[in-house]
């Protein structure tokens, strides 16, 4: 009795106004964010008569759309492509951006602050204005609608090697040496020393990374012309310009694509708080 | 195993002068300990006999060959870091292992290699572990092991001890000292810890802004030293420096005189009776330290702090008035203005 008492006490007294507030904000935060991604699988459970009626659990819930979703029209194609982007761009993030971000960390050379200080200033130029040059040369080397001509810009990014660049120079010099001591070339040492110690860094690059490409909409649609080629994004809205504005299948897709995004981030979870408090530098 | 030399060796970081051109013979199996303070270039040179940082000057020769243009790697030197630098990603195993990595040993020889290091070093039991899971000693002797099984033709350790504690840094001190014996291995040894130099070294480099002030075996460091900072730096306490004349043949205490007389605290009894010749100091006691079998005894003779010692059973009460005699056997001598020993007087 005397436990049960003293643990009612304990939960009284943790409720303080502040808490209280701080509850309420994060609740509402919580519902905010919540809301649309129940209403989006909610819509996607509807049939096109009962699109309007704002009930949460439909009335008579259906999964047609998936079927006509998956086995009609491009969109496995669609999410094919996306795959292959964000897959690929993410590899080559990963690679390249923490070869050159160890290589800015790690080695002593001259002109190092002037290329790590080239680097970080293209990240202060806005993506529109890169648009029109980035299709000039597309146009140029033959790369408009190809999967190349809507990958090449993202490749290496000057956030990722300025993450990269943080993370390792945290790695210890001692670490690097003692490799080098042992007979390790300069490679082997990046990979199979220094990589690892930086696994953080990397996973918060790769959901990064996967996740703007994989919902990247701009620019696709500009060096995109035929249907087979499309992304996720642009075929989904093709729904809505043809037929109408088919909510309930936009609502499927958007569902679909969900999936991707929730593995890769349930994956690497436990590592994305790190990265995104280096993230917030980005601003 | 091998000798290592060097021959004018030289370091400049940009303009700066670092180390100035020393010369070192360390012989085959020889455990060699480069001590002075923080930035007197000891790491440095180190630093540079392993390859990792480049000769600005002079030559270092290992095993008669000159090495200044080789890679780290092609030095077939082994190395002990600060902060032990194993893998906390890999399992001690594999750390031990990873000294293996360019070896062209069979796979059944590299595993027994490192299982045999292991078992000298008592790690036996802990080759699955992963770094984290191990305490600072163990980590240390990891790092040990991974040099080891290169079985290179000779170690470095850069101060390796220093971020245990005092405990530990003794057992490993013994460890380190049984392992050179059991290896005959050439070592050369980086700390400021003259406490390790003393017990561990054949022969103990004193270093100081880049220049070798003196080497020799601990005992002639200690009974001999060249300089004043030589003879404070080596033995702890450090030794009682006064100013002073000699009187008759006996040196005397006192501001201004042409020379400084040292005398280890050890060596300045409390409370004896002052022979014939030798030092007598006297002076209000400011502090005690009682070691249990002996008690350092602080006091002041004319505004400056002196170290005596006294049997253990003594312990002086601070305040009251005590005189200390060293012999003159035990005192050294040195010029005032240059520092430098004056010998035996």
């Amino acid at each position: 009795m005397t436990a049960t008492a003293d643990i009612r006490e304990r939960r009284m007294r943790d409720i303080r106004p502040g808490r209280i507030i701080r509850w309420t904000i994060l609740f509402i935060g919580g519902v905010l964010m919540v809301t649309p991604l129940l209403y989006m699988f909610s819509t996607s459970l509807k049939t096109p008569g009962q699109i309007y009626d704002l009930r949460l659990i439909p009335a008579a819930p259906t999964l047609a759309n998936y079927v006509e979703v998956l086995s009609e029209g491009e969109f496995p194609r669609w999410f094919l492509n996306s795959s292959i982007v964000a897959i690929v761009v993410t590899a080559s993030n990963l690679f390249f951006d923490s070869l050159v971000g160890y290589t800015l960390a790690k080695f002593r050379f001259r002109g190092r602050r002037l290329i790590f200080i080239a680097i970080l200033s293209t990240l202060m130029i806005p993506t529109e204005m890169l648009v029109i040059p980035w299709y000039l040369m597309s146009a140029q080397f033959g790369w408009l609608d190809t999967y190349w001509g809507i990958m090449f810009p993202g490749m290496t990014t000057a956030f990722g090697t300025f993450l990269m660049k943080q993370f390792f120079e945290t790695v210890p010099d001692d670490f690097l040496e003692a490799a080098r001591i042992d007979g390790m070339n300069e490679f082997t040492i990046w990979w199979k020393i220094a990589m690892p110690l930086v696994t953080p860094a990397l996973s918060a690059l790769a959901i990064f990374t996967f996740l703007g490409n994989w919902t990247a909409f701009f620019w696709p649609l500009i060096v995109t012309t035929s249907k087979e080629l499309y992304t996720l994004p642009i075929g989904l809205t093709s729904f809505a310009v043809e037929q109408a504005i088919r909510w309930e299948m936009i609502m499927t897709g958007a569902a679909l694509a969900t999936i991707p995004t929730l593995l890769v981030f349930l994956a690497l979870q436990r590592y994305i708080v790190r990265g995104v408090m280096l993230a917030g530098l980005k601003g | 195993m091998a000798t290592i030399t060097l021959d004018k060796l030289t370091k400049r970081f940009g303009k700066t002068e670092v180390i100035h051109g020393i010369d070192l013979d360390v012989k085959d199996g020889e455990f060699v300990v480069f001590v002075g303070p923080s930035g007197c270039g000891k790491s440095t040179t180190l630093r540079m006999i392993a390859g990792l940082e480049e000769v600005s000057g002079g030559e270092i020769r290992i095993g008669g060959r000159v090495v200044n243009e080789l890679d780290p790697k092609s030095r077939n030197i082994a190395m002990v870091f600060q902060n032990y630098a194993i893998y906390p990603h890999m399992t001690v195993r594999q750390n031990i292992g990873i000294g293996l990595y360019t070896s062209k040993l069979e796979k059944g020889e590299k595993a027994r290699r490192v299982e045999e290091a292991a078992r000298i070093l008592g790690l036996d039991p802990y080759l699955d572990r992963r770094p984290a899971a191990l305490s600072g000693g163990q980590r240390q002797r990891v790092a040990m092991g991974r040099a080891m099984v290169r079985d290179p033709v000779a170690f470095l350790f850069d101060e390796p001890l220093s971020n245990l504690d005092a405990q530990l840094r003794a057992q490993m001190r013994i460890e380190i000292k049984a392992l050179h014996q059991r290896l005959g291995a050439t070592i050369a040894y980086v700390t400021h810890d003259q406490v390790e130099a003393m017990t561990m070294a054949d022969r103990i480099v004193v270093m100081r802004d880049g220049y070798i002030l003196q080497q020799g075996r601990p005992m002639e460091l200690y009974s001999n030293p060249v300089d004043v900072f030589t003879a404070r730096f080596i033995g702890t306490p450090s030794m009682n420096v006064l100013p002073g004349r000699m009187e008759g043949g006996a040196p005397v205490a006192g501001a201004g005189g042409p020379i400084l007389i040292g005398v280890r605290p050890q060596d300045l009894q409390v409370g004896r009776r002052a022979g014939e010749g030798g030092l007598t100091l006297s002076g209000p006691v400011t502090a005690v330290e009682p070691l249990g079998p002996e008690t350092l005894v602080h006091f002041d003779v004319d505004g400056e702090t002196v170290i005596g010692s006294a049997p253990g059973s003594e312990i002086p009460e601070v305040g009251s008035r005590i005189e200390a005699h060293a012999p003159d056997s035990v005192i050294h001598r040195f010029d005032a203005e240059t520092e430098k020993a004056l010998g035996p007087s």
